[in-house]
């Protein structure tokens, strides 16, 4: 007897689901900050210097902090699932796309009076440049063949040194105000730009997810390339695919980057950040070996990160110890995550639930 | 324990979500038995079998070993391997990347230090005992499957096991190989090692086999003797029903005698980069036809190079009159062409996506990228299918890799029989699979060509072909040798075209 | 066959990508190779480079050779193939100021002579011929005296570090923690930002939203306290000259200097990058063979106040 029609929605579906991992991981910090003190999760509206209306508090720092590891995490859970790799050039390919939009912006003078070209045209540029990055890491590693770490190796040494190229190793500044509302706050709304940004861009890939297959295609090149292919895929153009819309994804986090401090920092804008998209892919449980994933599940992974720094940043946690802090407790949801683990969990339940039942 | 056993299992009990899969079996294995443990798909030997090798943990009952007081508790392949139980899985779990003699002796404790040179010498020692075409310092990955086959054999007799389980051990071998095999077994035997062979092959349980314990649906249906169990009997317990004569399903679907249609394929010097010679076929419509030869001559090859799989290098192809390019599957899919892949784990199932998104995978990429089914439709084609081919699942969202060998076979051709294809590829769909789904294939196969599609059908058990196909090309060393139809189509006549006899081209 | 060959570019492109333009040494040209830290790190670092870039080159009689890092491993691995290379004075501001000594001994006994510039390191004083240094403490000592004759009732400082262990943040941060332990100093939060703008904002963003007071923001370089300045605009608490919160910064970018004129921030360290021409000085007196005055030279450092700055002031000393 096989039961072919939709399965029941439960409650025990949701605990075996990925996306139990972060919400976990959030359940803990959540409690964690109760315990020390429940008014770190005041939200207030207050007034900036300009005269508009704000929202403040540590939520607030963590939705808008978190954004661009979320919205990489997008592109590097795609690029992890179809090609069983990462992709280690995130940094130095952001601060190339920073870079691109500043030049755009400056024109000839580092430090302009106004902007030479309309904002739009800026991030155009940055998006076909963080595009062509991508495009170089796709066709090594989907077409020669290369692993990805090590394909990416190449831009992430080079990286930075094309970005500082870009602008005569110069550091423009932007003057005008305009140009911070990306990283900032738009003048009339309270929450920041990084925030809604991130949450365009998880609709539109949610929206591109349901509307196309590339949810399906790219799991599928991921669990079995060989069978993929004889079944009528392209997994070369599948990988190629994955690594452009990272590009696009990093493009958008260039500019928001830039736009915080209105100028750019080359060696010190994004760094580390491929390590943390990485993690935030691994935290929402999808395997870093490629195959099925769980969109949802990494974007979350990606706040959860975001949500352990402020935490320890409030407890005043010792610069020095601050990286150790960080790995004790990403260690403990790794392996929280883990199969065994889970299995483990999930042996219990059963044992529990059939005692019940034989209890009843 | 009964007297002269090895392995005795009383009253095993082994669930998992959804399905049962062993209810209250015994099983007994004697010293210096051939013992046959056999069942249709779903009938509970793997599971049986990976319960006596610790990698499953029984719910319930108990294993007793010679030797051993009391009931023994196996919770790992290690705990067996201690025990003296040593098995040869269906697939090669070896490593290819080491060497013949690192697999050799790979997780048999030998401590920390390694004598490569006695390592190698023994290894040596052992595959020319054996007669196995290798040598100890040769990568796993570089000899024959069937060679790797024997390799992994030789590890397990090697430990000097007391229970020895051999799981489809024959199934890439050919019958050369199987001798050599079966002498290895007949050995053993004589040592006084009980050994368990599963298999599907019905003729090789017959001819080495001293005993047979049938399975189905999870329960125990009878241990037997051999000489008092004729096939047909064997079979009928099996099923649990009597078994048409297969000799008349051809004639059911009456005659597939399509000589007067026309072409739905045609290819000319066609040849692909995997190493065949240039080559030409055709097909009309309604036609089933078979290719044939010894392992290795290049079957598979041949029908890969019509779908497009392997690299294309030149040859003309016509579909239905018109010529057209099929240089990768998308092309062939798009006229109409479907192909199911001799090695389903690798080139067929994609292990963690569900019954269902296998299932509507072909049909999808033909819809194209920007059009997804829906969910519901996507459920609504799995129920079709699960129901039209009796497919055994616990729902339509298992991961497919939790199926059991012939269901994942099911499934696949589910894939291709939705996306309705002309003509239809189906390379060794019979083999790992029980009794009654192989009939239903080949059922399907001639209810397929009746309805006017076109079907080649590769199988390494001749007597399946001849009872499905209206011709056979012939090949031997990568080439085609001949081509067979009408009244020669006999065991006989085949063999000697393979052997080199008159060639009919 | 195509992957090795592919494998072969991209090791030559890493290689080129990472390590500076090959010069030949010319006979007639005192050959020097130069170690620093990354260019782009600061506004200082790139003008420090350029100075260094003009200064040393064939026209003033220089063959040299640039290497950069940001990493101190990635630093000695360089001045290793420098002694190898042979070159004749090895010029270096460190990384970091532990672990040096072993590589200073091979350059020694190759006959190599060592001079340090813009950072010290922890090694013996006879292992290297000169040092043109910023006294980074004294960096530190300078802005914490300007700080205390601002004659506070209370000081609350947010305390934004650099980089742990880099010597800049060492001697910028002794002067803070020795100033905390009189009794009116009370460190709110003492955090670093690894000189990351973006860090800085969520520090001070962190100290607003947990509602502690504090009136004095003490960051190692501009670039942070450029951040720190942000998190406060977003909360509208008011600094600078007549703000309530103090704003301190190192380095002094033009941009920074022109911040302080405007009244946004109050300090602003200099941390001299002009150390060419000292070096250039030192090398032509020990090629002509005479002794140098001193061994080591502190550069003149002085810390601006916006009450005080004059537009000269930024244009002469904003880098």
């Amino acid at each position: 007897m096989t039961n072919t029609s939709k399965k029941q929605f439960q409650i025990s579906d949701l605990f075996r689901s990925q996306l139990m991992i972060p919400v976990i991981a959030i359940l803990i910090l959540t409690i964690f900050n109760l315990i020390i003190g429940p008014s770190f999760f005041n939200i207030r509206l207050d007034h900036n210097n300009l005269g508009n209306a704000v929202l403040s508090g540590n939520l607030i720092t963590i939705l808008d902090n978190g954004s661009e590891l979320a919205i990489l995490a997008i592109g590097m859970t795609l690029v992890t699932a179809a090609s069983g790799g990462q992709d280690i050039s995130v940094g130095a390919t952001i601060a190339i796309a920073g870079s691109a939009i500043l030049k755009i912006l400056c024109g000839s003078d580092p430090h302009p009076e106004t902007m030479q070209a309309p904002i739009i045209a800026a991030f155009f540029v940055g998006v076909i440049a963080a595009m062509l990055c991508g495009a170089f890491n796709g066709i090594l590693v989907a077409y020669f063949r290369i692993q990805p770490m090590v394909a990416t190796l190449i831009l992430f040494t080079a990286g930075r040194s094309i970005a500082a190229w870009i602008n005569n190793n110069e550091l423009p500044i932007i003057k005008d105000a305009e140009f911070g509302y990306f990283g900032g706050f738009i003048p009339g709304i309270a929450v920041p730009t990084p925030f809604l940004i991130a949450v365009v861009c998880v609709a539109i890939i949610f929206l591109v997810m349901k509307f196309t297959n590339l949810g399906l295609y790219t799991q599928s090149v991921g669990i079995n390339e060989n069978a993929a292919r004889l079944i009528g895929l392209n997994p070369v153009l599948i990988k190629f695919l994955t690594f452009v819309i990272l590009g696009v994804c990093v493009a958008v986090c260039g500019l928001i980057k830039v736009s915080r401090i209105s100028s750019i920092n080359y060696s010190v804008i994004a760094k580390d950040i491929e390590m943390d998209a990485i993690l935030a892919v691994a935290l929402g449980g999808n395997a870093l070996s490629g195959g099925k994933f769980n969109m949802a599940a990494s974007i979350l992974g990606a706040y959860v990160i975001q949500y352990l720094t402020t935490t320890l940043y409030r407890m005043k946690v010792p610069a020095d110890a601050l990286p150790a802090y960080k790995a004790v407790v990403v260690i403990v949801l790794v392996v929280l995550s883990a199969p065994t683990v889970r299995e483990f969990f999930s042996k219990m339940g059963r044992k529990t639930r059939s005692s019940r039942r034989e209890a009843a | 324990m009964k007297e002269h056993a090895v392995l005795e299992m009383k009253n095993i009990h082994k669930s998992f979500p959804g399905v049962r899969a062993l209810q209250a079996v015994d099983f007994c294995l004697c010293e210096g038995e051939i013992h046959a443990l056999m069942g249709e798909n779903g009938a509970g030997k793997s599971t049986l079998i990976k319960v006596i090798t610790g990698v499953y943990e029984k719910d319930e009952g108990e294993v007793y070993l010679a030797g051993h007081q009391g009931p023994v508790a196996i919770h790992s392949p290690q705990d067996a391997q201690r025990l003296g139980i040593s098995t040869v899985y269906q697939e090669i779990t070896l490593c290819p990347n080491l060497s013949v003699a690192e697999n050799m002796f790979i997780g048999r404790g030998q401590g920390a230090g390694l004598n490569w040179k006695k390592m190698n010498a023994d290894t040596d020692r052992i595959l020319q005992s054996l007669d196995i075409p290798a040598k100890a310092a040769q990568q796993l990955g570089s000899c024959s499957l069937a060679v790797q086959q024997m390799i992994a054999i030789a590890r397990a007799v090697d430990m000097e096991c007391k229970v020895l389980i051999l799981d489809e051990p024959t199934s890439s071998l050919d019958e050369q190989e199987v001798q050599k095999l079966f002498r290895l077994m007949r050995d053993l035997k004589q040592k006084g090692v009980g050994i368990i062979f599963v298999t599907h092959f019905l003729d090789q349980v017959y001819e080495v086999c001293d005993k047979i314990t049938v399975l189905r649906d999870g329960k125990l249906v009878g241990e037997y003797a051999i000489k008092d169990l004729p096939r047909v009997q064997l079979v009928a317990k099996m099923l649990g029903k009597e078994m048409d004569d297969l000799s008349d399903i051809k004639g059911e679907n009456g005659s597939s005698d399509a000589s007067s249609a026309e072409n739905v394929y045609e290819a000319e010097g066609l040849q692909s980069n995997a190493g065949i010679k240039p080559f030409n076929f055709h097909i009309r419509k309604g036609e089933v036809n078979g290719f044939t030869g010894l392992l290795g001559s290049g079957r598979s090859e041949c029908v890969r190079a019509i779908f497009g799989a392997d690299r294309v290098l030149r040859g003309k192809v016509k579909k239905n009159g018109k010529e057209v390019k099929i240089h990768k599957p998308i092309d062939a899919m798009k006229n109409g062409i479907a192909y199911l892949p001799e090695d389903r784990k690798r080139d067929g199932i994609i292990g963690d996506l569900s019954v269902r998104e296998n299932i509507i995978l072909a049909l999808q990429n033909l819809k194209g990228f920007f059009k997804p089914f829906s969910k519901a439709q996507t459920y609504r084609f799995a129920e079709e299918y699960i129901r039209l081919l009796d497919i055994k699942t616990a729902s339509a969202d298992t991961p497919i890799k939790s199926l059991s060998g012939g269901n994942q076979q099911k499934v696949i051709v589910a894939r291709w029989l939705l996306a309705n294809p002309d003509y239809l590829i189906l390379d060794e769909p019979t083999r790992g699979i029980d009794v009654g789904t192989k009939v239903d294939i080949q059922k399907l196969v001639l209810k397929l060509a009746s309805e006017g599609k076109s079907v080649t059908f590769i199988s390494s058990e001749t007597d399946e072909m001849l009872r499905t196909c209206s011709r056979l090309v012939v090949m031997r060393d990568r080439q085609v040798v001949g081509e067979l139809s009408g009244e020669d189509l006999t065991q006989n006549k085949i063999m000697s075209t393979i052997a080199g006899g008159e060639a009919k081209s | 066959m195509n992957k090795k060959v592919l494998a072969t570019l991209m090791s030559a492109a890493v290689l080129a990508a990472c390590s500076t333009v090959m010069v030949n040494a010319e006979d007639g040209l005192i050959k020097v190779g130069i170690i620093n830290n990354d260019p782009n790190e600061s506004g200082y670092r790139t003008a420090n480079d350029a100075d260094l870039q003009k200064m040393f080159c064939e026209e003033n009689g220089y063959d040299a050779e640039f290497a950069y890092s940001l990493k101190n491993d990635e630093q000695i691995a360089a001045a290793q193939k420098f002694i190898q290379d042979e070159v004749d004075y090895l010029l270096l501001s460190a990384a970091d100021t532990a672990g040096w000594e072993g590589v200073l001994q091979d350059a020694q006994d190759a006959g190599v002579s060592v001079i340090l510039f813009d950072r010290t390191i922890d090694a013996p004083e006879d292992l290297y011929v000169a040092s043109i240094v910023s006294d980074m403490a004294l960096e530190g000592t300078t802005a914490i005296d300007w700080l205390s004759s601002q004659g506070l009732d209370e000081y609350n400082i947010i305390h934004i570090q650099g980089v742990m262990g880099s010597a800049a943040q060492q001697g910028r941060t002794a002067a803070v923690d020795s100033f905390a332990e009189e009794e009116n100093v009370n460190i709110v939060t003492q955090q670093t930002a690894e000189w990351n703008a973006e860090k800085a904002q969520q520090i001070v963003q962190s100290v607003i939203d947990s509602g502690e007071s504090f009136n004095v923001i003490y960051a190692e370089n501009d670039d942070m306290a450029k951040g720190a300045v942000a998190a406060l605009d977003k909360a509208n608490i008011s600094h600078g000259v007549d703000g309530d919160v103090i704003v301190m910064g190192f380095d002094c970018n033009k941009w920074a200097l022109e911040e302080l004129l405007a009244g946004n921030w109050n300090y602003d360290g200099q941390c001299n990058p002009f150390q060419a021409s000292y070096i250039d000085e030192i090398i032509k007196k020990l090629e002509a063979g005479e002794e140098i005055d001193e061994k080591v030279v502190i550069m003149e450092e002085k810390g601006f106040d916006a009450t005080q700055i004059t537009q000269e002031d930024v244009d002469t000393y904003g880098i």
